[in-house]
């Protein structure tokens, strides 16, 4: 138990760093509808060009740019896939991701990680954020807002402030459109092939980003570092969804409703961790998490129909397209 | 305002599937004219409004919408002329969106979207004034989403946003075909009313001879992917049911026609 609350501080930390990645796969999941697998591949390319540059001693925000810029650019090329190539979203992301995996190791220069040097004070004080602030800032070595929850709080404030803006641009309310009826929005004049195309580089822009932001705090890159990060993005939706969906209508608050979903996901691996789960059996549990919040919504409308549906059918569709 | 010179468009070409849909469609409408489309199943109605609408590109032929050439132009870039309501109620709106959000994307149709806000002051009370002379009660709804509204309260929806920013072509497709008797007929009352105060150059495919009698001051037929009747003016005016039904057997030159287009 005592393990677990000691640990708990790395784990909103960790989770907070996630939840700006699950943002980004909220974009591509929940407003443009559709299931982007590049993120596996374009959260690892984020953190490899993060630790590569920062190592070569560049400026870490010029640094945390391009490592979003790339993850833009490989959305960009899934985004192309399925509308220039008409391959289905879903493949269009596979060949992405698995594309990738060479990439990413060439940004490494062929090698499986790439570490960040923190071995002394001058270069740790270089970071931003760091696993070894979370120590510092209990033994109070450090002041409080050098600690990963505030600095990734901040970012996630900012991009959620950034989001909202653009959500309710002409250009923003474009894309909803576009995830919500792309029938509709063509009819609108609107070009589609250009919303989802931006949709998906915005998405992994976030995603990247918040590889880089992890490969810092955790002071290395690593080529496994994506697998499965579509699976823990996804739980962060569907938890966020599932306890806050009747509280938050705001789109604001619904992008930190993610963010938070990421932290809980955090906090019950932590806990499953510290009740002596082997770590390796951590992605099962964490598919078969998801494949049952996924399943519940389809299960509810199947088995639990209450009988005066029946009669209200036209209602019922209508808010199941809500 | 519409001028559509012989096109031709075949569907799985070369496959056992062949369909030709257009074989030779030529049709010119003038500036307001308001022209109902009837046609048995298969007959090639919708398939022309989607023609002109830019879903898919024609095999042969050209469209010309206000003088420019569409043929080759895209359906978004075509929607800059077209305001279009469709057969299936969800088609038209966007369902995980507020009534005031879709009704802000209508009003920018044909216009470049940038990074000014989505939705400006000035434009609810545009909207709000909008919906109360609909008279559906919409106007106190206007943050609900439109999923939530009925089949008949999208399409008065969709109608008001393809006449926000007037169309050169406004194009209905059958859009009271899922609705039930008495909101089909309130919904096709609007559609006049629309038609008439914007002054809008019409094309309405229907089911219903009698719909297609009353409204609109022409009245086109097809059969086989080809138009085979062409009322307007006066002729149209006295036109019959039992006429129309004559006229098209004597066209088609077979009575099991009649069926077909009955029962369809």
């Amino acid at each position: 138990m005592l393990d677990f609350i000691t640990a708990l501080p790395g784990a909103v930390s960790q989770g907070l760093i996630w939840g700006i990645m699950a943002i980004g796969v909220y974009i591509t999941y929940k407003l443009l509808d559709i299931a982007d697998l590049t993120v596996d591949g374009s959260f690892c390319t984020g953190g490899a060009t993060f630790a590569v540059l920062f190592g070569a001693g560049v400026n870490l925000w010029l640094a945390l740019l391009i490592a979003l810029a790339v993850g833009m650019l490989t959305g960009f090329v899934t985004g192309l896939l399925h509308t220039f190539c008409g391959i289905p979203a879903i493949l269009s992301g596979i060949l992405t991701q698995l594309g990738l995996w060479s990439v990413n190791l060439a940004i490494m220069s062929m090698k499986a990680n790439v570490s960040i040097n923190v071995t002394n004070q001058e270069s740790l004080d270089r970071l931003l954020v760091s696993l070894r602030f979370v120590q510092d800032v209990a033994k109070g070595e450090r002041p409080f807002w050098q600690h990963p929850i505030f600095v990734v709080g901040l970012f996630t404030a900012a991009i959620i402030a950034i989001l909202y803006w653009f959500f309710g641009t002409e250009l923003g309310c474009a894309l909803r459109a576009t995830g919500s009826n792309a029938n509709m929005a063509r009819a609108q004049g609107i070009n589609t092939d250009f919303t989802k195309v931006l949709g998906l580089m915005l998405s992994n822009g976030l995603v990247a980003l918040s590889g880089a932001l992890l490969a810092q705090y955790q002071s290395y890159a690593d080529i496994n570092m994506g697998r499965g990060a579509i699976v823990i993005g996804l739980a962060a939706v569907i938890i966020g969804e599932v306890i806050f969906s009747r509280l938050f209508h705001n789109f604001a608050l619904k992008l930190l409703a993610v963010s938070i979903g990421a932290i809980l996901y955090y906090i019950v691996i932590q806990a499953v961790l510290a009740m002596g789960l082997n770590s390796n059996y951590l992605k099962l549990l964490s598919a078969c998490v998801v494949g049952l919040f996924l399943a519940l919504p389809y299960w509810k409308g199947k088995y639990f129909r209450p009988q005066v549906k029946a009669v209200k059918a036209e209602s019922k569709g209508g808010s199941r397209n809500a | 305002m519409l001028e559509i010179k012989e096109i031709f468009k075949t569907f799985n070409a070369g496959t056992v599937n062949e369909k030709q849909a257009l074989r030779g469609v030529s049709l010119t409408l003038n500036d307001g004219d308001f022209c109902t489309v009837i046609g048995g199943n298969g007959a090639g109605k919708s398939t022309m409004l989607n023609a002109v609408a830019g879903v898919w590109t024609v095999d042969s032929g050209t469209i010309s919408i206000g003088g420019t050439d569409v043929t080759r132009l895209p359906e978004f870039k075509r929607a800059k002329f077209i305001g279009r309501v469709f057969q299936d109620p969800m088609m038209g709106t966007a369902p995980s969106m507020q009534i005031i959000e879709n009704l802000a994307l209508a009003a920018r149709r044909g216009q470049s979207r940038g990074l000014g806000w989505g939705i400006t002051k000035a434009e609810k009370e545009r909207y709000h004034e909008l919906l109360c002379n609909l008279g559906l009660g919409l106007e106190d709804r206007l943050t609900s989403k439109v999923g939530l509204l009925s089949g008949g309260q999208r399409q008065a929806l969709t109608l008001l946003m393809a006449s926000l920013q007037k169309p050169r072509l406004l194009l209905l497709d059958e859009h009271t075909a899922a609705l039930d008797p008495k909101t089909a007929a309130k919904v096709l009352e609007l559609s006049d009313r629309i038609v008439e105060e914007n002054h809008l150059t019409t094309m309405m495919v229907t089911h219903n001879m009698k719909d297609a009698i009353a409204h609109g001051n022409r009245l086109i037929m097809m059969y086989d992917g080809r138009i085979v009747i062409d009322v307007s003016g006066e002729e149209k005016k006295k036109l019959t049911v039992p006429q129309l039904l004559e006229l098209f057997s004597k066209v088609s030159g077979s009575d099991e026609a009649d069926d077909k287009l009955l029962l369809s």
